[in-house]
């Protein structure tokens, strides 16, 4: 670790060519993480109303599940930010507090999802059933899983930093799965949008 | 974890991601309101709540993400902006070559 160049105020996360390489290759990523959505949104946004007879989303969406789904994402990258700054505070418990959070609100959120997507196809509305149900699913899907995917890593994570405490390495791993959570609800956002909002003001 | 020696300039309570977060809840409450409760056209619904979902990302990337914060910020920033503008071409891109011959569309 060649840290004699950096103030101490440096986050460790930032203190290695390593570290800094890493986060700047995630950014990249989240980059190309864009545009794979943007087809997604794409291909949504031009099915909209091609539901082939079957029941349309004005007839199956619930403002009241999807503020609760929006609002738990919402806090949840907000913990995770917070969690973050008590890492930089070198405070474990503070991270692991915040974490945990973060992690039960995104467990929630999906727990919620899950029920939507149980509740539509129940109602009629499934991956098959049209055009429309497919790009849904397929796009609100997509974001289902990256969310599932990132429980699943910063649980490894968080098995990490219970071994090895605060590195340069672990809190790199931290930071990085933070930008992505972040992004995730990014994600949210538009899907709120484009897709709930826009579904239910139609 | 010999990371004592460390001062920190984070220590002071975390102002940015409260206000970050209040913006956030602000600006979802905002566009439903846009969305349920005004007389706007639909046409303008959408513009305005596409508009509010844009800040909301900007909040999240600055003052969650801290994306400026690095010594490649210029580079992240960049990224992020490029992506931003292929998401655009492929979205408007598409909405608008699919609308010919797609008479029954909802817009």
């Amino acid at each position: 670790m060649e840290s004699v160049e950096y103030s101490p105020n440096t986050p460790l996360e930032y203190q290695s060519e390593t570290g800094r390489l890493n986060i700047l290759g995630f950014w990249i990523f989240l980059g190309a993480e864009i545009a794979l959505f943007s087809t997604l949104f794409a291909t949504y946004l031009v099915l909209v109303g091609r539901t082939a007879g079957g029941p349309g989303p004005e007839e199956l969406f619930e403002l009241s599940g999807v503020l609760i789904e929006t609002f738990l994402l919402l806090t949840s990258s907000f913990t995770c930010g917070l969690a973050i700054h008590y890492m930089r505070n070198h405070s474990l418990k503070g991270l692991f507090l915040w974490l945990g959070i973060t992690l039960a609100l995104g467990l929630g959120f999906l727990g919620f999802e899950i029920y939507e997507f149980v509740h539509y196809i129940h109602e009629g509305a499934a991956l098959t059933t049209s055009a429309y149900w497919s790009a849904f699913f397929v796009l609100v899907g997509t974001h289902g899983a990256h969310v599932t995917m990132g429980i699943a890593w910063i649980i490894l994570i968080l098995i990490q930093l219970k071994q090895r405490g605060l590195t340069p390495d672990t809190t790199r791993k931290v930071f990085i799965s933070s930008l992505y959570w972040h992004f995730l609800d990014v994600v949210w956002i538009f899907i709120f949008t484009a897709v709930y909002l826009y579904g239910m003001v139609m | 974890m010999s990371n004592n020696e460390q001062t920190n300039s984070h220590s002071h309570f975390p102002w940015s991601h409260l206000i970050g977060f209040g913006l956030s809840i602000f600006l979802t409450l905002l566009a439903l309101w846009v969305g349920f409760a005004s007389d706007f056209s639909l046409r303008t619904i959408m513009i305005i709540v596409v508009i509010l979902a844009l800040i909301q990302a900007a909040i999240q990337l600055l003052m969650f993400m801290h994306i400026t914060e690095s010594d490649s910020s210029r580079i992240q920033v960049g990224t992020i902006l490029y992506a931003v503008f292929i998401a655009v071409a492929v979205v408007a891109g598409t909405i608008w070559v699919m609308s010919f011959g797609m008479h029954n569309m909802n817009m």
